[in-house]
């Protein structure tokens, strides 16, 4: 498992998960810290494409070995792809959290809900504080 | 202590039955039909008939007796040693109940039996219900439910259609946050939203957080007493009143009954509905996960919707003596919770174990079992174990106590999966570990009345070593079990791509 | 209840079978803990709830008396040795081979808990597997659990799976379905909020055409029983057609011990196939304990009730079983389980997989078989009984049911008399059938004891017209000829 990271281009929600805004898209994921939490990820349940999301709502379940926790959505949208690869690769959650172990992409209903969310250094400071 | 070779037994692989099929082998001979041999086509319609008979094995009889009897020497069981399960009430199975459950005239009773010629056994039941009933000090019950969450189940649809009876929709279970996981899971099946009420500093109920929470759309308040943390809640009075008021029923969860067997009855603390465990408290063997029974006794005002059958007892007409019967005529019963009477096997046992012990047995055994609970208590106070493993709530417990892993894991770095893996090497059933979910790397632990203060004493001993051995070196017990007939298994791999049956 | 007159033992002064704690013990052990009596332990029982007296039972008693006790109660059973059995209607008088009882009795079976701690547990973990994987064999279909409570619970627990797995809540179920697996659905349908709507039967199997008009796009599943509750052997691909149309789960309750000859339910589109696993290795127990088993497709593997045993290895690289996808249940998802079940009845289970080695593969086969002909045999003898006609014309393989011109409880009765069960009265859950009786037949019912049973069926049904009064002229009993 790699180490600790919180890279600068990503936005952050609160319930540890990332968002990296593309316009009107977004892809969504957990953090290295999320990761770590839950341990050895073993099942990934997404949503539907074509589902909508909401703002610090669950929108998936991630799986380990003895616990099962949703996903807090960081931002509202309707879900246009699912990461279909981490059927057979959940690790890949584990393994490159912000990268092959993304987890949907979404068309964003309103770009300017992403003002709430934390820039890394901030994310790293509500970390600290735990 | 890390074994340099493999065990006899490690090096024994595990091979599965089908792998020791041959063609031509076989242990059955069935009889001749001795009626006319007509091709099965001329029967039934050959679309409705299978092409290949299912893939079972083809072995011989000696084959299958050492087949299995060597998968049961890789079991660890109860009558090889010290079980602390906590919640799971570990007792002794008297081999008695064993010898009198398989009597022909219980063994080979056809559920479907006329009750004029089942007249035994609906009395053994009666008299079991009558028993029950005086342990929980309920005037009712129902020994239907086929194991303590089927009797969750059915408590949660009585209070269901005890409120709809009186014309009221309520929507909401209150459960501590201490609860087995098959309370809210039970909530959910019965169709209700769970609510969990917190835990206070003494290990009880919060009950600032009850009073909050209380209300008209509360439909039931679901406990455990003694708790999961092996407490007595001193406020229950206050609680089933307060529930009361607000119109909603008292679940009792009996998985911890054995703790106050002739000492207190859930009734007298205001219960409307309790499940009995009878593989727990009431000596019914686990069997390695089931079967087991879940009976439930109930308060007059819940009654008229306990499951049918009923088996109730008529006065026979002149002079004759009296009937036992099945009641079908209940019209606001909840309806069936499964076929026939209910695991009749396991009520045969336990009523046998309540004839063994009686009155003053019965509270003997959990006197013992609270006893046994706060001496091992007291033992793991003591020495490194007191330090590394607090007990959570600090006070007498009833029949099992609850401790914390976490100074051992941020001053050792062994988690509590670790001490219970290294438990595993010196012969000993770990307790239950990470639950309740309100500690932190928990223990929990139940001797029962079952053990000595011999086998207690070496427990306490052998988790002293495992915590001298760790301040040395943790690695040991990081890898542990070493002498099992296989070591730490690959969960992960499991659970992502699982193999769930054999190919063939 | 007889007051108990033993002496409420707060002094704690004996040891009784079951515990071994002796006077010093205890004095050593209430030292340890700092208190000079147990009361001291009981005292975080508020006084008013202590109960202050002893249980209003009787007092303990030797093994020996516990025995004489228990032993003169079965002797007012009448049992399958005393009488022969033709009684079924989801349990039956099968032969339990003697190793199943040798087996099932080792202590390191019979004593241990749930598998939690796998490397000690790897002899209930494979038997798991063996089992998983032989009733998946029998259904033909991919996934199967540990094992359930029992049948008709099954059924219901299905119910939830299907709610859960389409988001609607209307059952369509067969009346051919077991009557008490319907009811129990009925019992748990209340409490997860679905609805029943009910098909009837037509000529002893479930009338298609109304079946595949009761099935619309709000249909979570169809439930459907083969053989069926009259013992017919329903055409599920068929009547599953109307399911798939409307994508409603197709839900099978299948009796095991035909599964050696009839194709199996996952053959006939099924998604999910359960039921009573009681013929298979276990006794007939007044009703329990049994198991239910309960199979379905890959599809449906994270929503299953129940434990699940999968293969692994261990750290060395040795093959190994553990409890699979435990974040399906209820001690890791809790208001979230896919049901809040904690049992396997392992013991149950494991009785099927000795029962199912011991068979075979060809004696499972021919098992299957012998039932068929002996059925086919039975059927055809009772029928040709003066008194006696079928009650439907469908296949059958070890189940029928049959009509009888004289009160069905009266022939009942009459044939106890002879030491006959002679079979379960249709008229108790079936208003429309009273004049039905249902006939099982296993390994254990010879040619003889089917010609005894015709033999005292006739002579009843006989009997009781000549005791009906203006009843028309009697007829000779017996006057049929078996061809």
């Amino acid at each position: 498992m790699p180490d600790a990271s919180y890279p600068e281009e990503l936005l952050y929600h609160a319930e540890h998960d990332w968002a990296r805004i593309e316009g009107e898209q977004a892809t969504l994921g957990i953090t290295w810290y999320a990761q770590d939490s839950l341990g050895e990820v073993v099942f990934y349940d997404p949503p539907e494409v074509g589902a909508a999301i909401v703002k610090d709502s669950a929108y998936a379940e991630i799986e380990s070995v003895k616990a099962a926790s949703e996903v807090i959505a960081p931002l509202s949208g309707e879900t246009i792809e699912v990461n279909e690869a981490l059927a057979d690769a959940p690790e890949r959650i584990n393994e490159d959290p912000y990268g092959e172990g993304w987890l949907v992409k979404v068309k964003l209903d309103d770009p300017a809900e992403a003002e709430a969310l934390l820039a890394a250094v901030d994310y790293r400071k509500l970390l600290e504080g735990d | 202590m890390k074994p340099a070779a493999e065990t006899p037994m490690q090096r024994d692989r595990a091979v599965t039955i089908y792998e020791k099929s041959k063609p031509g082998r076989r242990a059955a001979v069935l009889p001749e039909a001795g009626v006319p041999e007509r091709p099965l086509g001329e029967l039934i319609p050959p679309k409705l008939l299978r092409e290949e008979p299912p893939r079972l094995p083809e072995v011989a009889e000696p084959e299958i007796v050492r087949h299995y009897n060597r998968l049961s020497r890789r079991n660890f069981d109860l009558d090889t040693g010290f079980y602390p399960l906590g919640s799971c009430t570990m007792k002794h199975n008297p081999r008695l109940n064993e010898r009198v459950a398989a009597l022909p005239g219980h063994a080979r009773l056809h559920p479907a039996q006329d009750p004029r010629r089942a007249q035994g056994a609906l009395e053994l039941m009666w008299l079991l219900q009558q028993s029950l009933a005086e342990i929980c000090g309920l005037p009712q019950v129902s020994l239907q439910p086929s194991a303590g969450s089927h009797g969750e189940l059915a408590g949660l649809l009585l209070t269901r259609a005890y409120h709809a009876d009186r014309g009221e929709q309520r929507t909401k279970v209150l459960a501590p946050d201490t609860a087995h996981g098959t309370n809210p899971a039970s909530v959910a099946m019965a169709g209700y939203e769970v609510v969990k009420v917190a835990t206070n500093e003494r290990g009880g109920v919060e009950m600032d957080d009850l009073r909050a929470k209380v209300s008209d759309e509360v439909a039931c308040l679901m406990l455990t007493n003694p708790n999961t943390l092996g407490l007595f809640d001193e406020n229950i009075a206050e609680i089933a009143s307060l529930i009361h008021a607000a119109g909603g029923t008292l679940y009792y969860d009996g998985a911890n009954l054995n703790a106050v067997i002739g000492h207190s009855r859930p009734g007298d603390m205001g219960f409307d509905i309790v499940h009995v465990n009878l593989h727990k408290s009431f000596s019914q063997p686990h069997g390695g996960g089931g079967p087991g029974a879940g009976p439930i006794a109930v308060s007059e005002r819940i009654e008229p919707f306990l499951p049918r059958p009923q088996v109730v007892k008529r006065e026979g007409a002149n002079g004759s003596g009296p009937f036992y019967d099945l009641d079908h005529d209940r019209p606001k019963s909840i309806g069936r919770l499964r076929g026939f009477q209910g695991n009749f096997g396991v009520f045969v046992r336990s009523y046998a174990y309540i004839l063994s012990l009686g009155a003053d047995g019965l509270a003997e055994a959990s006197e013992t079992a609270v006893l046994n609970a706060n001496y091992l208590k007291a033992r793991l106070a003591d020495g490194r174990a007191g330090k590394r493993l607090p007990v959570a709530f600090d006070r007498h417990c009833m029949h099992e106590f609850v401790l914390s892993g976490k100074p051992m894991k941020r001053e050792l770095g062994l988690a509590t999966l670790d001490l219970a893996k290294r438990l595993l090497d010196f012969g000993f059933h770990p307790p239950t570990i990470y639950f309740p979910l309100l500690v932190e790397e928990a223990l929990m632990i139940e001797p029962t009345e079952t053990e000595t203060k011999e086998s207690l004493d070496a427990f306490a001993d052998a988790v002293e070593e495992i915590l001298a051995e760790a301040e040395r070196d943790p690695e040991v017990a990081k890898q542990a079990p070493y002498t099992t007939p296989v070591r730490r298994l690959d969960e992960v791999k499991a659970a992502r791509r699982p193999v769930v049956r054999q190919p063939l | 209840m007889t007051k108990g007159t033993a002496p409420c033992l707060r002094s704690l002064s004996r040891v009784t079978r079951y515990t071994s704690a002796t006077p010093a013990d205890r004095a050593e052990m209430l030292a340890a803990i700092g208190i000079d009596s147990p009361a001291a332990l009981f005292e975080q029982i508020p006084e008013p709830l202590r109960l202050g007296r002893p249980l209003e039972l009787p007092p303990g008693i030797g093994e020996a008396e516990v025995y004489e006790r228990l032993a003169a109660l079965a002797a007012r059973n009448a049992d399958a040795e005393e009488e022969v059995c033709f009684v079924g209607a989801g349990m039956y008088d099968h032969y339990v081979p003697a190793i199943v009882d040798a087996i099932t009795q080792r202590s390191e079976f019979l004593t241990p808990y749930t598998p939690y701690q796998p490397e000690i547990s790897q002899g209930g973990l494979q038997v798991m597997f063996e089992f998983q994987t032989a009733i998946s064999e029998l259904t033909g279909l991919p996934v199967s659990n540990a094992g359930l409570y029992e049948g008709p619970s099954s059924v219901a627990s299905a119910g939830y799976l299907a709610i859960g797995a389409t988001g609607r809540r209307r059952f369509v179920v067969s009346r051919g379905v077991h009557p008490h697996s319907r009811e129990a659905l009925a019992t748990y349908s209340e409490g997860y909020g679905a609805e029943l709507v009910e098909v009837g039967l037509e000529e002893g199997a479930t009338d298609a055409a109304a079946l595949a008009a009761a099935v619309d796009g709000e249909t979570a599943a169809v439930f459907l029983q083969s053989p069926n509750f009259l013992g017919a052997v329903e055409d599920v691909e068929a009547l599953g057609a109307a399911a798939k149309e409307h994508g409603a789960l197709l839900i099978v309750a299948v009796d095991p011990i035909t599964l050696g000859i009839l194709k199996p339910p996952g053959e006939c589109g099924a998604d999910i196939a359960l039921g009573e696993g009681q013929p298979l290795g276990n006794r007939l127990d007044f009703g329990g304990p049994s198991f239910g088993f309960f199979c379905g497709t890959e599809e449906q593997l994270r929503r299953m009730p129940g434990r699940i045993a999968g293969e692994t290895d261990d750290v060395d690289g040795r093959r190994g079983f553990v409890l699979a996808l435990q974040t399906r249940e209820q001690h890791i998802r809790r208001e979230k389980a896919t049901h809040n079940i904690c049992t396997a009845q392992a013991l149950n289970a494991l009785a099927a997989m000795v029962h199912l080695a011991w068979l075979g593969r060809e004696g499972f086969r021919e098992l299957g078989e012998l039932l068929a002909r002996r059925t086919a045999y039975a059927r055809q003898r009772l029928a040709a009984v003066e008194g006696v006609e079928s009650l439907h014309e469908a296949p059958v393989v070890r189940e029928f049911a049959v009509r009888l011109e004289a009160p069905v409880e009266r022939v009942l009765e009459r044939c106890a008399e002879r030491g006959i069960a002679a079979g379960y009265p249709l008229g108790r859950e079936y208003p429309e059938y009273e004049d039905g009786l249902l006939v099982a037949i296993t390994e254990r019912r010879t040619r003889e004891q089917i010609d005894e049973l015709a033999e005292a069926l006739g002579a009843a049904i006989a009997a009781e017209d000549g005791a009906s009064v203006g009843d028309g002229p009697n007829k000779a009993p017996m006057s049929k000829e078996v061809t």
